[in-house]
Protein backbone atom coordinates (compact mmCIF):
# COMPACT_ATOMS: atom_id res chain seq x y z
CA UNK A 1 0.00 0.00 0.00
CA UNK A 2 2.78 2.42 0.90
CA UNK A 3 6.52 2.25 0.42
CA UNK A 4 8.85 4.57 2.27
CA UNK A 5 12.55 4.93 1.48
CA UNK A 6 15.24 7.09 3.07
CA UNK A 7 18.40 8.45 1.53
CA UNK A 8 20.95 10.95 2.78
CA UNK A 9 21.96 13.72 0.36
CA UNK A 10 24.69 15.82 2.04
CA UNK A 11 22.99 17.37 5.06
CA UNK A 12 19.47 16.57 3.87
CA UNK A 13 17.50 13.42 4.67
CA UNK A 14 15.35 12.58 1.66
CA UNK A 15 12.25 10.53 2.50
CA UNK A 16 10.39 9.13 -0.51
CA UNK A 17 6.76 8.06 -0.10
CA UNK A 18 5.11 5.95 -2.79
CA UNK A 19 1.53 4.60 -2.86
CA UNK A 20 -1.34 5.29 -0.50
CA UNK A 21 -1.17 6.57 3.07
CA UNK A 22 -4.33 5.82 5.04
CA UNK A 23 -5.29 4.92 8.62
CA UNK A 24 -3.55 1.56 8.21
CA UNK A 25 -0.29 2.67 6.61
CA UNK A 26 0.26 6.09 8.26
CA UNK A 27 2.30 4.35 10.98
CA UNK A 28 5.14 3.80 8.47
CA UNK A 29 5.34 7.52 7.71
CA UNK A 30 5.22 8.28 11.43
CA UNK A 31 8.05 5.84 12.09
CA UNK A 32 10.18 7.41 9.35
CA UNK A 33 9.80 10.87 10.90
CA UNK A 34 10.41 9.53 14.42
CA UNK A 35 13.60 7.81 13.22
CA UNK A 36 14.72 11.07 11.63
CA UNK A 37 14.32 12.76 15.01
CA UNK A 38 16.19 9.93 16.77
CA UNK A 39 19.00 10.29 14.23
CA UNK A 40 19.13 14.05 14.98
CA UNK A 41 18.38 14.99 11.36
CA UNK A 42 17.94 18.75 10.91
CA UNK A 43 16.89 18.98 7.26
CA UNK A 44 14.15 16.71 5.88
CA UNK A 45 12.84 16.76 2.31
CA UNK A 46 9.86 14.51 1.61
CA UNK A 47 9.38 13.35 -1.98
CA UNK A 48 5.64 12.86 -2.57
CA UNK A 49 5.83 12.46 -6.36
CA UNK A 50 4.67 8.84 -6.07
CA UNK A 51 2.00 9.52 -3.45
CA UNK A 52 -1.36 8.65 -4.99
CA UNK A 53 -3.53 9.13 -1.94
CA UNK A 54 -3.33 10.48 1.60
CA UNK A 55 -6.05 10.52 4.23
CA UNK A 56 -6.22 12.56 7.43
CA UNK A 57 -4.19 9.88 9.20
CA UNK A 58 -1.19 10.69 6.99
CA UNK A 59 -1.75 14.45 7.09
CA UNK A 60 -1.99 14.16 10.87
CA UNK A 61 1.44 12.55 10.97
CA UNK A 62 3.04 15.60 9.30
CA UNK A 63 1.13 18.03 11.51
CA UNK A 64 1.78 16.15 14.77
CA UNK A 65 5.56 16.52 14.33
CA UNK A 66 5.56 20.26 13.55
CA UNK A 67 5.74 21.46 17.15
CA UNK A 68 8.64 19.14 17.94
CA UNK A 69 10.42 20.13 14.72
CA UNK A 70 10.15 23.78 15.70
CA UNK A 71 11.49 23.10 19.21
CA UNK A 72 14.40 21.05 17.87
CA UNK A 73 15.10 23.44 14.99
CA UNK A 74 14.33 20.79 12.37
CA UNK A 75 13.25 21.99 8.94
CA UNK A 76 11.00 19.94 6.67
CA UNK A 77 9.76 20.53 3.12
CA UNK A 78 7.40 18.44 1.01
CA UNK A 79 7.66 18.35 -2.78
CA UNK A 80 6.17 16.82 -5.95
CA UNK A 81 2.58 16.58 -4.70
CA UNK A 82 0.09 15.71 -7.46
CA UNK A 83 -3.00 17.83 -8.11
CA UNK A 84 -5.56 15.59 -6.35
CA UNK A 85 -3.46 15.22 -3.22
CA UNK A 86 -2.58 18.90 -3.21
CA UNK A 87 -6.27 19.74 -3.19
CA UNK A 88 -6.63 17.73 0.03
CA UNK A 89 -3.87 19.82 1.65
CA UNK A 90 -5.71 22.93 0.41
CA UNK A 91 -9.10 21.90 1.87
CA UNK A 92 -7.54 22.00 5.33
CA UNK A 93 -5.32 25.03 4.67
CA UNK A 94 -2.19 23.00 5.37
CA UNK A 95 -0.06 24.98 2.88
CA UNK A 96 0.06 27.67 5.58
CA UNK A 97 1.64 25.27 8.06
CA UNK A 98 3.84 23.14 5.83
CA UNK A 99 6.60 24.11 3.43
CA UNK A 100 5.49 22.76 0.03
CA UNK A 101 7.45 23.09 -3.22
CA UNK A 102 7.21 21.68 -6.73
CA UNK A 103 10.69 20.20 -7.13
CA UNK A 104 13.39 18.55 -5.03
CA UNK A 105 15.81 21.39 -5.79
CA UNK A 106 13.32 23.97 -4.51
CA UNK A 107 12.61 21.87 -1.42
CA UNK A 108 16.31 21.56 -0.55
CA UNK A 109 16.88 25.24 -1.23
CA UNK A 110 13.97 26.17 1.05
CA UNK A 111 15.58 24.25 3.91
CA UNK A 112 18.79 26.31 3.89
CA UNK B 1 -29.49 2.89 -8.84
CA UNK B 2 -27.32 1.93 -5.90
CA UNK B 3 -24.13 -0.03 -5.33
CA UNK B 4 -23.48 -2.05 -2.15
CA UNK B 5 -20.54 -3.58 -0.31
CA UNK B 6 -20.09 -5.08 3.18
CA UNK B 7 -16.72 -5.02 4.94
CA UNK B 8 -15.31 -6.25 8.25
CA UNK B 9 -14.05 -3.66 10.76
CA UNK B 10 -10.34 -3.86 9.94
CA UNK B 11 -8.17 -1.01 8.64
CA UNK B 12 -7.06 -3.37 5.86
CA UNK B 13 -10.58 -3.13 4.45
CA UNK B 14 -10.28 0.62 3.79
CA UNK B 15 -8.62 0.00 0.45
CA UNK B 16 -11.69 -2.04 -0.63
CA UNK B 17 -14.10 0.76 0.27
CA UNK B 18 -11.94 3.28 -1.61
CA UNK B 19 -11.70 1.07 -4.70
CA UNK B 20 -15.44 0.34 -4.62
CA UNK B 21 -16.30 4.06 -4.33
CA UNK B 22 -13.76 5.09 -6.93
CA UNK B 23 -15.06 2.50 -9.43
CA UNK B 24 -18.71 3.54 -8.88
CA UNK B 25 -17.87 7.24 -9.36
CA UNK B 26 -15.81 6.51 -12.48
CA UNK B 27 -18.69 4.61 -14.09
CA UNK B 28 -20.92 7.66 -13.44
CA UNK B 29 -18.29 9.95 -15.03
CA UNK B 30 -17.68 11.99 -11.88
CA UNK B 31 -14.61 14.17 -12.64
CA UNK B 32 -11.34 12.85 -11.16
CA UNK B 33 -10.65 15.74 -8.76
CA UNK B 34 -14.19 15.60 -7.37
CA UNK B 35 -14.11 11.79 -7.17
CA UNK B 36 -10.81 11.90 -5.24
CA UNK B 37 -12.40 14.13 -2.57
CA UNK B 38 -15.55 11.99 -2.31
CA UNK B 39 -13.45 8.83 -1.93
CA UNK B 40 -11.47 10.58 0.80
CA UNK B 41 -14.63 11.57 2.73
CA UNK B 42 -15.93 7.99 2.50
CA UNK B 43 -12.55 6.64 3.68
CA UNK B 44 -12.52 9.05 6.65
CA UNK B 45 -15.98 8.08 7.88
CA UNK B 46 -15.24 4.41 7.36
CA UNK B 47 -11.92 4.64 9.27
CA UNK B 48 -13.76 6.39 12.07
CA UNK B 49 -16.40 3.65 12.24
CA UNK B 50 -13.76 0.90 12.15
CA UNK B 51 -11.47 2.40 14.79
CA UNK B 52 -13.77 4.28 17.18
CA UNK B 53 -17.23 2.72 16.80
CA UNK B 54 -16.12 -0.90 16.35
CA UNK B 55 -12.70 -1.05 18.03
CA UNK B 56 -11.12 -2.65 14.92
CA UNK B 57 -13.07 -5.88 15.49
CA UNK B 58 -13.12 -7.65 12.10
CA UNK B 59 -16.19 -9.67 13.20
CA UNK B 60 -18.22 -6.45 13.17
CA UNK B 61 -19.53 -5.42 9.78
CA UNK B 62 -20.16 -2.16 7.98
CA UNK B 63 -22.68 -2.09 5.13
CA UNK B 64 -22.02 0.66 2.66
CA UNK B 65 -23.95 1.77 -0.37
CA UNK B 66 -23.90 4.58 -2.89
CA UNK B 67 -27.13 5.88 -4.40
CA UNK B 68 -26.98 8.06 -7.49
CA UNK B 69 -29.98 10.41 -7.65
CA UNK B 70 -30.72 13.07 -10.24
CA UNK B 71 -29.18 15.91 -8.28
CA UNK B 72 -27.25 14.20 -5.52
CA UNK B 73 -25.06 11.27 -4.56
CA UNK B 74 -25.88 9.62 -1.22
CA UNK B 75 -23.27 7.52 0.59
CA UNK B 76 -24.82 5.41 3.38
CA UNK B 77 -23.01 3.50 6.17
CA UNK B 78 -24.85 1.05 8.43
CA UNK B 79 -23.17 -0.56 11.45
CA UNK B 80 -23.98 -1.80 14.95
CA UNK B 81 -21.04 -0.22 16.79
CA UNK B 82 -21.05 2.71 19.21
CA UNK B 83 -23.26 5.40 17.67
CA UNK B 84 -21.64 8.74 16.90
CA UNK B 85 -23.20 11.78 15.22
CA UNK B 86 -20.53 13.62 13.22
CA UNK B 87 -22.65 16.77 13.28
CA UNK B 88 -22.21 17.02 17.05
CA UNK B 89 -18.42 16.69 16.84
CA UNK B 90 -16.48 19.93 17.29
CA UNK B 91 -13.29 19.66 15.25
CA UNK B 92 -10.22 21.11 16.99
CA UNK B 93 -8.50 24.03 15.28
CA UNK B 94 -5.30 23.43 13.29
CA UNK B 95 -3.36 25.42 15.90
CA UNK B 96 -4.72 23.16 18.64
CA UNK B 97 -3.75 20.05 16.68
CA UNK B 98 -0.20 21.36 16.15
CA UNK B 99 0.36 22.45 19.76
CA UNK B 100 -1.01 19.24 21.27
CA UNK B 101 0.95 17.12 18.73
CA UNK B 102 -2.14 15.00 18.13
CA UNK B 103 -2.65 13.01 14.95
CA UNK B 104 -6.45 12.87 15.00
CA UNK B 105 -9.04 15.54 14.40
CA UNK B 106 -8.48 16.32 10.74
CA UNK B 107 -10.65 13.54 9.28
CA UNK B 108 -14.09 14.74 10.25
CA UNK B 109 -13.04 18.31 9.40
CA UNK B 110 -12.36 17.04 5.86
CA UNK B 111 -15.71 15.21 5.69
CA UNK B 112 -17.63 18.32 6.73
CA UNK B 113 -15.81 20.46 4.15
CA UNK B 114 -16.24 17.97 1.29
CA UNK B 115 -19.86 16.91 1.79
CA UNK B 116 -22.95 19.15 1.57
CA UNK B 117 -24.98 17.38 4.23
CA UNK B 118 -24.40 14.71 6.88
CA UNK B 119 -27.26 12.81 8.52
CA UNK B 120 -27.13 10.42 11.45
CA UNK B 121 -29.94 8.20 12.74
CA UNK B 122 -30.50 4.87 14.46
CA UNK B 123 -32.92 2.19 13.25
CA UNK B 124 -33.39 -1.31 14.72
CA UNK B 125 -29.96 -1.42 16.45
CA UNK B 126 -28.25 -0.01 13.38
CA UNK B 127 -26.46 3.31 13.26
CA UNK B 128 -27.02 4.96 9.92
CA UNK B 129 -24.73 7.69 8.64
CA UNK B 130 -25.53 9.38 5.32
CA UNK B 131 -23.16 11.66 3.45
CA UNK B 132 -24.88 13.72 0.79
CA UNK B 133 -23.15 15.48 -2.10
CA UNK B 134 -25.19 17.80 -4.28
CA UNK B 135 -24.29 17.52 -7.97
CA UNK B 136 -23.84 20.96 -9.53
CA UNK B 137 -26.31 21.71 -12.39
Amino acid sequence: MAEIAKEKKDKVLLITVVGEIDAGSSIFLDNALKEAMDDKEKFIAVNLTGLEYISSAGLGVFISHLDEFQNENVKMALFGINESVREVFAILGLEKLLKITDTEEEAIESLQ
Amino acid sequence: MSEKITIGCSKNELVKIRQFTSDALEVRNVPDLQAHKLVLAVDEVCANLIIHANDCNPENKIEFDIAFKTKQIIFTFRDKGVGFDINEYQSPSLEEIVSTRRQGGLGLMLVKRIMDKIEFSTEKNYNICRLIKIIPE
